[in-house]
């Protein structure tokens, strides 16, 4: 990618662009000053991000999402980090790797929305003070390895609606939807692992979400699991063309801002 | 001097392995617009348009989900085939898991076949020599390639979708390709769910063109199928 070109192009249709941004060479400054502490994948939010900034255009419902985004990933970080910390999973066993891997990814995911939210201009949320024993329903999180793989699960499957729930809202920026997209589809590949942990340890539970079905966790995380039971798609009977398990667990169902909000409520202080 | 900064930063990134496909994609670009100058220059398409005997997927979003549905019968296919014969050595919880997926890509093609009606691309006839249907690493290896593509060509048609309850139904789509791709992948080697040969260190799974998964999908399709009118951006 050649920012001189661009701007250059950009130049033909507003011979004022370099006003806008200072100069010519200020814009360069400032992109390579965002891009040198920029992962490779935000540049083009940044790039974006620059350009609105100069044109006055802010993205205050795309911030207001990846802030959103960025609160539940603060909440699987942490989750993840002490976890890792506590010795609940036990030593020796694949989920300690395992776990590692999904704590990295959520971290990754803290910074990756803090600098996309940075480039578009926006103030990232501070991180809430969490409690994942929920006020004591899940008192023994960071002691007994079920609870705290219960709990993982919760998140993970909460975190996938949640995504697809706003993605919509991404749709004027091409490359902060497609973030948030490639975000998306990792959880669910936690959550499918982390239910695979918990069949191994006896739970009667499928990578995938059947019916409204907790896997044995219980009322204390049905919230998270209502809705997933729809086998009506754009009016299109799933269930007339696969058995009814298949019908749901084909198709993961969003939650709204508000559905996800009341669900992690207990988990923050 | 400071392009020159941009050339080194690009330049180490993919010296540091990441393909020029990722790294193009990691940029918020695409292949697809040079990889459509370059089928445009070849013999067998002078036109620019869809090559004789082949599938015109279509434009516009409508053209986007003739794409799924095309990923989706060739992942249906495959999955029946493992049911119908399953291969050496298959345990019985091995069995159920692949027939739910078997089960959710039917459900998906039926899906994606009645919301588009008249406007459906065929039924696409698959080409499934190079896979030993007997071999338990030869099945799972082509489901994992299957499941990782479709997740990563969900991912990168979203911005393509200009219809946002179209982007919904592929989100509550790609989420259980991504559950079946970890799955998948476990069972070839358990802990591979996201590894780093799918998920960068934005913590970002792949996000692939339609351009790249066509070419990725070609070996296994008798069909051909043409994307040439498809959205790029």
């Amino acid at each position: 990618m050649n920012i001189q070109n661009i701007l250059t192009e950009i130049e033909k249709t507003d011979p004022e662009v370099y006003e806008r941004m200072d100069s010519r060479r200020g814009a360069m400054q400032s992109f390579l000053r965002i891009g040198g502490k920029l992962a490779l994948a935000a540049i083009p939010i940044a790039l974006g991000g620059m350009f609105k900034k100069a044109y006055g255009q802010s993205a205050p419902n795309i911030v207001a999402v990846l802030n959103y985004a960025l609160t539940l990933e603060y909440l699987e970080a942490e989750f993840y980090t002490m976890g890792a910390a506590s010795g609940v999973v036990p030593a020796g066993t694949p989920g300690v790797g395992a776990i590692n891997t999904i704590r990295d990814h959520e971290n990754a995911h803290v910074s990756f929305l803090k600098t996309a939210i940075a480039s578009l201009g926006g103030q990232a949320v501070a991180k809430p003070t969490f409690d994942f024993t929920a006020g004591g329903a899940f008192g023994n999180v960071f002691t007994n390895y079920d609870t705290f793989l219960a709990v993982a699960q919760t998140f993970e499957d909460t975190g996938v609606r949640a995504y697809k729930g706003r993605a919509g809202e991404l749709m004027g920026n091409n490359d902060v939807l497609t973030a948030a997209l490639q975000i998306h589809s990792v959880e669910a590949r936690h959550a499918s692992h982390i239910r695979q942990m918990r069949k191994a340890r006896g739970a009667n539970v499928k990578p995938w979400i059947t019916g409204k079905d907790t896997g044995g966790i219980g009322a204390a995380v049905q919230a998270s699991y209502n809705g997933e039971e729809l086998t009506t798609q754009a009016g299109i009977d799933i269930a007339a063309i696969v058995n009814a398990n298949a019908a749901s667990e084909s198709f993961d169902e969003p939650l709204t801002a508000a559905q996800v909000l009341a669900i992690v409520d207990p988990f923050i202080v | 001097m400071e392009k020159e900064i941009v050339t080194r930063q690009a330049e180490g990134q993919q010296g540091n392995g990441m393909p020029r496909r990722k790294f193009l994609a990691a940029l918020g670009l695409s292949v697809s617009a040079a990889a459509a100058i370059t089928a445009c220059s070849k013999d067998d398409n002078p036109g620019g348009g869809p090559p004789p005997g082949s599938i015109d997927l279509g434009r516009d979003d409508t053209g986007i989900l003739n794409y799924a549905y095309a990923l989706e019968q060739l992942e249906a296919a495959f999955y029946g085939q493992v049911a119908l014969t399953p291969y050496t050595g298959i345990t019985a919880a091995e069995s159920q898991l692949l027939a739910d997926i078997r089960d959710h890509e039917v459900s998906h093609r039926e899906f994606f076949k009645k919301a588009l009606g008249n406007k459906a691309i065929p039924g696409l006839e698959v080409n499934f020599t190079t896979i030993d249907f007997t071999n338990r690493a030869s099945v799972l290896g082509v489901a994992k390639a299957f499941e990782d593509l479709g997740v990563s060509a969900y991912n990168g048609a979203g911005k393509l979708i200009t219809n946002v309850d179209y982007l919904l139904l592929a989100g509550k789509i790609v989420s259980v390709e991504a559950r079946h791709a970890a799955l998948i992948r476990d069972l070839i080697s358990n802990g591979s769910f996201a590894d780093n040969t799918v998920i960068n260190a934005n913590g970002l799974d792949v996000a692939s063109s339609p351009a790249d998964v066509l070419t990725a999908a070609k070996p296994f399709l008798k069909s051909v199928l043409w994307g040439g009118n498809l959205p790029t951006s």
